[in-house]
């Protein structure tokens, strides 16, 4: 995927005239984060879950290889193979060569944001696959070639109306209005795919390793559909899905549905390990697992490594002020919300991401809903340290920065300029108690009036009173 | 520590500039709550729009001029969340590969309060002698809430003001899109998030919003008055101080 994050102040201004679009993104604050908050305060211990999760995954990636070693050998042990990938390219290649060698002309595919970051769909399509998205959301998105604007609904950006007209478009016949008859028809055409596919692809929410087991989690029972009925089943994930222990994926899973949709538990959470066995009724006769790195172990050893926890259940986009305003597509990659913000930079490079770890007012609200207490803030402040140290803040910015530096660290100087600025602004306002336009602060003054000083700085009048 | 606490007033830069009369409000409030109030001079900023920017270098210089302005102190106080969460949260993430500075930030670190929180949590006030007739709201900025846990302080406070009514804010706890720099760098989505603050005061029925940091109420006063909005803006302080003789923020003396 064509990486577009430095148009995000210009993408982010559009959405903003684009009604259908805050429409749909005023949903999510009347959904999933109210749903979020009720199931919080339904569960006492939630807040002691979270801090489970969190133990649970910096364990894990205290110890990474060991599991992802224990992992292949469970996974080995049930008839299964796993393949590791270093990048995005060589997981595409993996991915491929299994197709092929299964004959595959139909490949099915649940949900994954792996597939999102490796450019799968395109790939696989470009040496002549049929590739069939399964998810509701991912099949809307894929008839509308977008990639998602969400983590967990990537057609969150489309309002109903617009899915009856796409679907009068792919689908031809009357148009349906109904939301239940616009899933039904939807399932029509999918079922018919399902028999046809020759391999299915899915993500994992969680790789086992005591077990080998792959975990997907879904409403619509898609995952199980793709990865029971065809010869083959893929699952492609990255490192940091692996856990030790069912246990501990049950405690992930508790945090989870909560946590992204409000749901107690996701409507279908499937544990699959390996493929069919003698006896077995169903089942693909080859399960393979594809690790993708792309990175990420590079990670492990610095102050990002926290970003590894994210177990991917959106809270933090559904509660992000800057992500209800601007919209998924608005950060211009892969992975949105403050979540895309600490982790694009990672894949496209921060002069690419430039603006994202930027887009944050660092309120905190990403951070108070982190089921895995991801210090997102903290995370999105270490790319502007990058950014400073790589000299990428435009020059004006820069060199403000420096001016004031300099002031801030002498404080007669410093008084002496409050000073001075206090008299000018208040002159300008001419006793009206504020300004319309300022120098310098066009940002500002587009849109609000600016305050005007009262008078003499706090430094200056207090002295006077000699208290 | 005797039982008149020494106490140095952090006035920080947007009240040292703009509002003068929240300082005032502070030193009267902490006198009321039992404190020797000084106020250092050699004080300037807590170097937030370094820190954020990402500026770590000037971070650092400014976070030993505090050590050194605030040295002697039992309290640090300042009239706002977000520039006493930078010195209780922020500066022990400084220094860390500097074990006798870091000692430092976390020694200072653990002196500094936010007003409203530091009169309540360590000084035991539960009234103030105030009073104003009217219906008030109240936002509760992003910092003072999450990074310092101040939320039932302000309105424990401003319970015992007579003749006010407090009436609650929808989505009290959103950011009102000041964000520092973020307000500047990206207007437009800074302006529909202070709009949706502006349409929830406005329809809170109050003729008068307070939060406890001036960077929020400078942003929603301005947006208030562009849009002509009769709505009061003010820095709690002032209301628990009883400091009103300054016309609200934004609006003519």
């Amino acid at each position: 995927m064509e990486a577009t994050s430095l148009r995000f102040r210009e993408r982010a201004a559009g959405a903003l005239e684009n009604a259908q679009l805050q429409t749909a993104l005023a949903g999510i604050k009347v959904g999933w984060q109210a749903g979020r908050a009720r199931a919080a305060a339904r569960l006492p211990e939630f807040e002691q879950l979270r801090d489970l999760g969190k133990a649970i995954k910096d364990h894990t990636l205290a110890h990474l290889d060991l599991y992802l070693e224990a992992f292949e050998a469970r996974v080995v042990e049930q008839g299964g193979k796993v393949h590791w990938a270093r990048d995005a390219a060589e997981a595409r290649g993996i991915v491929l060569e299994l197709c092929r060698a299964a004959g595959a002309r139909s490949v099915t595919k649940s949900k994954s944001m792996i597939a999102e970051e490796i450019g799968l769909n395109a790939w696989l399509e470009a040496n002549g696959l049929r590739v069939v998205e399964t998810d509701l959301g991912e099949y809307i998105i894929q008839l509308r070639r977008e990639p998602p604007s969400h983590l967990v609904g990537p057609a969150v950006h489309l309002t109903k109306d617009q899915i009856s007209d796409l679907f009068v478009e792919h689908h031809g016949g009357p148009r349906i209005e109904e939301p239940a008859a616009l899933v039904g028809e939807a399932r029509r055409i999918l079922r018919q795919r399902y028999l046809e596919a020759d391999v299915g692809i899915t993500g994992a929410n969680f790789l086992i390793a005591e077990t080998g087991s792959a975990v997907t989690v879904t409403n619509e029972g898609n995952a199980e559909l793709t990865q029971g009925l065809p010869r083959t089943h893929i699952v492609i994930a990255s490192l940091e899905k692996v856990i030790p222990t069912v246990e501990d994926a049950f405690t992930l899973l508790r945090l989870l549905g909560r946590s992204a949709t409000g749901q107690e538990f996701s409507a279908y959470t499937t544990f699959v390990t390996g493929p069919k066995r003698p006896g077995d009724l169903d089942g693909p006769e080859a399960f393979h697992v594809v690790l993708l790195d792309n990175g990420r172990s590079a990670m492990v050893g610095t102050a990002f490594r926290e970003m590894l926890r994210c177990i991917r259940c959106g809270a933090c986009m559904n509660h992000c002020p800057v992500y209800l305003a601007a919209g998924g597509h608005a950060y211009g990659w892969v992975y949105v919300g403050p979540m895309g913000s600490v982790l694009t930079p990672q894949f496209i490079g921060i002069e690419q991401g430039y603006p994202l770890p930027n887009a944050s007012t660092f309120c905190g609200r990403c951070e108070e809903v982190c089921p895995v207490r991801i210090p997102l803030p903290r995370l999105m402040r270490l790319w502007r340290e990058e950014q400073f140290r790589k000299a990428l803040v435009p020059p004006t910015a820069r060199w403000g920065l420096r001016l004031w530096g300099a002031l801030a660290r002498r404080p007669f100087l410093y008084r002496l300029t409050a000073r001075w600025a206090a008299r000018a602004l208040r002159l300008l306002a001419r006793g009206r108690g504020r300004l319309a336009a300022a120098p310098l602060a066009g940002g500002w003054t587009g849109t609000r009036d600016l305050p005007a000083p009262q008078g003499g700085t706090f430094m200056d009048q207090w002295r006077r009173r000699r208290r | 520590m005797t039982d008149r606490p020494r106490v140095a007033l952090f006035v920080t830069c947007l009240v040292d500039l703009f509002r003068p009369s929240v300082g005032f409000a502070a030193v009267r409030l902490l006198e009321a709550a039992g404190c020797d109030v000084s106020v250092p001079r050699a004080q300037t900023c807590c170097g937030q729009p370094a820190f954020n920017s990402g500026d770590r270098p000037t971070t650092e210089a400014l976070a030993r001029g505090l050590v050194a302005a605030f040295a002697g102190f039992d309290y640090i106080v300042a009239p706002s969340g977000s520039c006493a969460g930078m010195l209780r949260r922020h500066l022990p993430e400084l220094f860390e590969d500097d074990p006798v500075m870091h000692e430092r930030v976390v020694e200072l670190a653990a002196r500094c309060w936010e007003l409203t929180s530091f009169l309540t949590d360590v000084r035991g006030m539960t009234a103030v002698d105030a009073e104003l007739a009217g219906r008030v709201t109240y936002h509760d900025s992003c910092s003072g809430l999450r990074e310092l846990k101040v939320r039932e302080q302000p309105r424990r406070l401003l319970g015992s003001v007579r003749g006010l009514e407090l009436v609650e804010l929808a989505e009290s706890e959103v950011c009102c899109g000041f964000g520092g720099t973020f307000c500047v760098k990206y207007p437009e989505i800074s302006t529909r998030m202070v709009s949706n603050k502006a349409a929830n005061a406005t329809a809170s029925g109050a003729d008068l919003l307070l939060a406890g940091d001036l960077g929020c109420l400078m942003n929603i006063a301005g947006r208030l008055k562009r849009l002509g909005s009769p709505l009061q803006v003010r820095h709690v302080a002032e209301v628990l101080a009883g400091e009103l003789q300054a016309p609200p923020i934004a609006e003519a003396g």
